[in-house]
This record gives structure tokens, sequence and C-alpha cells, in this order.
């Protein structure tokens, strides 16, 4: 197990490297400085602002210090737009609002889309499993950016239940979570009831019956845990997208998490805060689908490593 | 010595019509004409096309003029009326939702088409490459695809927008960058199965050179996998722009999509303009359902076992 972990670690960092090397060489590449404004800077204050942010050194040297700076002090440098501001802590300012309800939205579109499917699976043609499939179909046409709008249509505009946005405390947190999850409950809902229903006609789910354990015994022990193969895999898939449609969230409701500082970095064209929160991102990415494969090997007694 | 008899019957025999065979292809034909959604779908889809290319000739507005009489009342007198010509209603600018409905489907339509087409075109010769190839060139050329799958591509995209300027060939570019990956992973796996069977054998041994095995005789039996995922793609695509265009990082005004007008709808919709919404909506969502109802009739048209 140590070894497998070792292997993909040594995967992971190159990967990491080649992203912050690539974003950095893209940045690079962008025509006109981050000083570039309409007015033209006197060359002496641009030679100056150069000079403060190590634009003046060889690119090579730029590239080592950038990367030495977050391998070693965890540090992405300074904003360009916003001097008194460092990327450090545009991220942390926004980082855990995103946290919060990107990982409501994980644990309730597991737990909701996991049930779903079970249910839907063991009561193969009933009326609730016409109900998780027709749910989940439709749920394929409603991704975050049409759900967020209609949520508060119907809860804000209509109801007048929900605040329309903003961060503060849990009502805040129900239409973003809502928003976030309800394609992923959608695709885990029905890859769980496909590997479940593929899993209940397997000949070790009769043996268990024949010899007399109870229904539930059966699904919880025996079914359960091989049906949750595909769905583990799919998490990390799913981890990517969910974090790609926080900015939707946070530009849509207003919540201030680092999905905002993104957009509106990209728009002031501030690219070492794009920088910062793209690596972030890639970083944690890269760190779910480690944990993901993990898990995955340690449920799978077929998986050698 | 001839058995005249024999010979006559033999002679009806052959003037008779063929008995027709029936190729996988017209197999696959019938089974997908039976599935019901999969056609309505299709029928969808059509209609859908035929709005695109047809629909600015039916509008009484065009996409760029600005109704004076409208314009920054939208919600006392942009509503959808027949009278006036706005079908669809208009935005506060007073500029017709229809035709910009029309504009925005081309647009989504075109970026979704092409972006599968690129995925189709690489993904397919990268992953039968590295499939018949196989060995260490395989290893380092999947291995490639592993790493650009697991960089969070859409913030990517969004850097490359920002820093080579948004323009449609960039966004082309950037979706079609990552289009391919799965789609290469797919075909790889098809070709591993292909590459030992016979036919491919006798090939090799008549001497033909590697790529063109891959071209004529890899390829043509890869066609009816990458089909259903090419029809599966082409939605996701138009996911991917329509989410670009809903941040205002996607296509620039005046060209509009169902991402951007999707976004204008929802921005205005406390001011009493459902109509932004609820028309560009429309069309989104079912497009999008006919894409995902006839991919997976292609797909149990195409290949029944796997069912």
């Amino acid at each position: 197990m140590f070894g497998f972990i070792l292997r993909r670690l040594a995967v992971a960092i190159p990967t990491l490297l080649l992203l912050i090397v690539v974003s950095f060489l893209l940045m690079h590449a962008a025509p006109g400085g981050p000083f570039t404004q309409e007015r033209a800077l006197p060359p002496q204050v641009l030679a100056n602002l150069n000079a403060k942010y190590g634009l003046d050194d060889p690119l090579w040297r730029q590239i080592v210090n950038y990367v030495w700076g977050i391998v070693a002090h965890f540090d992405f440098g300074p904003s360009f737009v916003y001097p008194d501001r460092s990327v450090n802590q545009i991220i942390a300012a926004g980082f855990p609002v995103t946290l919060t309800y990107g990982g409501i939205a994980f644990v309730v579109a597991v737990a909701v889309g996991v049930s779903l499917g079970v249910a839907a699976a063991i009561r193969q043609n009933s009326w609730m499993d016409y109900l998780a499939v027709g749910v989940s179909i439709g749920a394929q046409v409603l991704p975050n950016f049409v759900m967020a709008p209609l949520l508060v249509l119907v809860f804000t505009l209509w109801l007048g239940w929900l605040p329309g946005g903003g961060w503060g405390g849990p009502v805040y947190w129900i239409m973003p979570v809502v928003a976030l999850a309800t394609h992923f409950m959608a695709s885990i809902a029905r890859i769980t009831r496909s590997s479940m229903l593929e899993v209940l006609g397997s000949n070790h789910i009769r043996t268990a019956r024949a010899k007399g354990l109870p229904e539930r015994a059966v699904i919880l022990r025996h079914a359960l845990k091989p049906a949750m193969l595909p769905v583990i895999s799919y998490l990390g898939p799913a981890f990517v997208t969910m974090i790609t449609g926080s900015v939707v969230i946070d530009m849509y409701f207003s919540t201030g998490g680092i999905g905002r500082s993104f957009v509106d970095s990209a728009l002031n064209r501030d690219y070492a805060v794009m920088m910062g929160i793209t690596i972030l991102v890639g970083a944690l990415t890269i760190l779910f689908s480690l944990v993901v494969d993990v898990l995955y090997a340690w449920i799978d007694p077929k998986i050698r490593y | 010595m001839i058995d005249s008899r024999q010979m006559q019957s033999l002679a009806a025999r052959l003037a008779q019509p063929e008995v027709r065979g029936r190729s996988p292809w017209a197999d696959a034909r019938r089974r997908f004409r039976r599935n019901k959604a999969a056609m309505v779908s299709l029928v969808v889809l059509v209609l859908v096309g035929l709005f695109a290319i047809f629909g600015s000739q039916l509008a009484a507005w065009s996409n760029e003029e600005m109704d004076f009489a409208i314009m920054g009342q939208a919600a006392q007198l942009g509503a959808p009326s027949w009278s006036n010509g706005h079908y669809f209603g208009t935005d506060d600018l007073g500029r017709d939702l229809f035709s910009r409905t029309v504009q925005g489907t081309q647009v989504s339509l075109m970026v979704g088409l092409i972006g599968a087409g690129i995925a189709v075109v690489v993904g397919t010769l990268y992953g039968a490459t590295a499939g018949y190839v196989g060995g260490r060139t395989d290893g380092i050329m999947m291995r490639a695809v592993d790493v650009l799958m697991s960089i969070p591509y859409m913030f990517v995209l969004i850097l490359l927008l920002v820093v080579f300027g948004r323009s449609m060939s960039m966004l082309f570019l950037g979706i079609g960058l990552i289009s391919w990956l799965d789609m290469s992973r797919i075909v790889r796996g098809q070709t591993l199965s292909l590459k030992n069977r016979e036919f491919i054998e006798a090939a090799r041994a008549t001497g033909v050179p590697a790529w063109r095995i891959i071209l004529r005789h890899i390829v043509p039996n890869l066609m009816g996998v990458v089909a259903v995922y090419a029809t599966l793609l082409v939605p996701l695509m138009i996911l991917s722009e329509s989410f670009i265009s809903f941040l205002g990082l996607g296509v620039q005004e005046p060209l509009t999509s169902w991402g951007a007008l999707i976004s204008e709808g929802a921005g205005t919709m406390n001011y009493g303009t459902l109509w932004q919404l609820a028309f560009p909506l429309f069309f989104f969502c079912i497009t999008l359902f006919a894409f995902f109802f006839v991919g997976d009739g292609l797909r149990d048209a195409l290949d029944p076992k796997d069912r």
C-alpha cells in the first residue's frame, strides 16, 4: 500500500510542477505586462515596478523563484492589481467559504444520491425507481448555472423564503448547496442504481439470500460495498466539476468564495491571483484523486498495488 | 450430357433476386428506429437545427436592431407579442429576443459540433495510434492523457481566454484542447481489443504499413463507439461553452450564445422580464435532452451487448 501511494505521488508531483510552469509561461506570454494601462507609465516608474515584483529577472529565474516560493513558503506572491494584498490573503479570505458550502454539497450529493440509487435498485420498476430515474434524467440538463437562477426565482422572488445571495448563517447555505449538489446527486444516484442492480443479480447475493440472511444484512453488508466501487471512481471527476461549479455559485449568490476572486481577477487581468487559484485547485484535484485511488484500492480486494 | 432440367432450375434460381444480407449498420438502424425516445429526440434536434438555420427568415426584427419604443422599458412593453413582431419579447435594450435566440442557437450548436468534431479527429487518431503501437509509446502517450486530465481544465481555459483575448477561435481551441482526452481513452481500449484480430494480422502479414493499418482497418471499425461518444460529447461541449459564457468570459457581444442569454435572463428576472430566461433556457434544455437520448439510443443500437 505504501509503495502504491509513493508511486502515485511520483506522478502527482511532476504534474503539479508542470501545471505551475505552464500557467507561468502562459502569463508571461500574455500581450502587455501587468502594469500596462491606458495612460502609459513613465519608464522610470515602470522599471521600478518591474524591479519590485522581480519582473526584470531572466525568465528561468522568475520561474524558479515562483516555484520555490510556493514549495518552500506556500507563498503565491503579491497581487498585481491590489498592491496591499497578497495572493495568499485573497485566497485565505475566500477559501473557507468555498470549502463550507462545497463540503456540505459534496456530503449531501453522496448521501442522497447513494440512498436514492439503492432505494431505486431494491424496488426496481416501482414508483420509487421511476422517481429516481426521472430525477436523474432531469438533472442532467440542469447544471449549476441553470439551477441557481431557477432556485432564486422560486424561493426568493416567488415564495420569499430564502435570501437571494450573500453569506451568513445556515439560511444562506441552502441554495448554494442545492444548486451545486443537484447534478452530482443525480449522477451518483444513476451510477449507484445500475451498479447495485448488477451486484444484486450476482452469485454471492444469491448465496447470502439462500442461507437465510435478512434482506437488510444482504443489502448493507454484502451488496453495498461492491456496488460502491463505480461511485468511488466517479468522485474524482465529481470533485473537479464541483470546484469548477463553485465559480458560478460565487458569482450568482455573491457568497464571496474563491470563485469570485477568480473571475474578478480574470476580468482585471490580475494574473498572479488567477495563477494562484488555478494552482491551488490543481493541487486539491490531484490530492483528491490520490485519496480516491487509495480508497478504491482499499475497498476492492481485486486490485493489486 | 447436360441435364436440361437441372440447368433450367439453376437458371431460374439465378434469375431470382438474391436474398439481401443484413449489414450490422442496417441492424443498428432498425434497433434505433424502434427506440421511441431516441426517434422523438432526433426530430427535436432536426427542428432545433431548422430553427437555427431558417429562424432569422421568420424574424420580424434583426438581432442588432433596437426597438426604440421599448428600449429601457422592457418590463412594461417588452413582453412576447405577435402584434409588434417580438415573438419572444425583447431585452432591456429593445433587441428582439427571437433573433437573439436564433443567433445563440447557431453559436451554441456550432461550438458543440466543432468541439465534438475536434475530439473525434484528435481523440480517435491519438487513441488508435497509442493502442496499436503499444509498449512504451503507449505508456507515455496515455500517461500524458492522465496528466492533462488531472488539470482543472475550466480554470486553465479561463486563463487561456484572458491571456490571449476572448475570441471564438480561442474558445474553440480551448474547448478542443481538453475534449479529446476521454475519447482517446475509449478508442485506445477498443483498439487494444481489435489489434490482435485475424484481419489485422492478415494486413500486417501482407506488408501494409502501420499508419495505413490504423487508418484503413482500425479506424473504420471504431466508428460505432466513436459515433456514440461524439453524440454524448456535443451536449458536454455546449455545457462548457454555456458555463464560460454565463460567467461573461465566453462569446462577446454582439455575438451571443445560450449561456450568455441565460446569464442575461437570470440577471434581469427580478425586474419581471421572465421571458428573457424562459426562451433560451427552453431551447438549451430540450437540445441537451435530445442529444443525451439520441446518444443513449445510438449506444443501444450500435453496441447491443453493452446493456
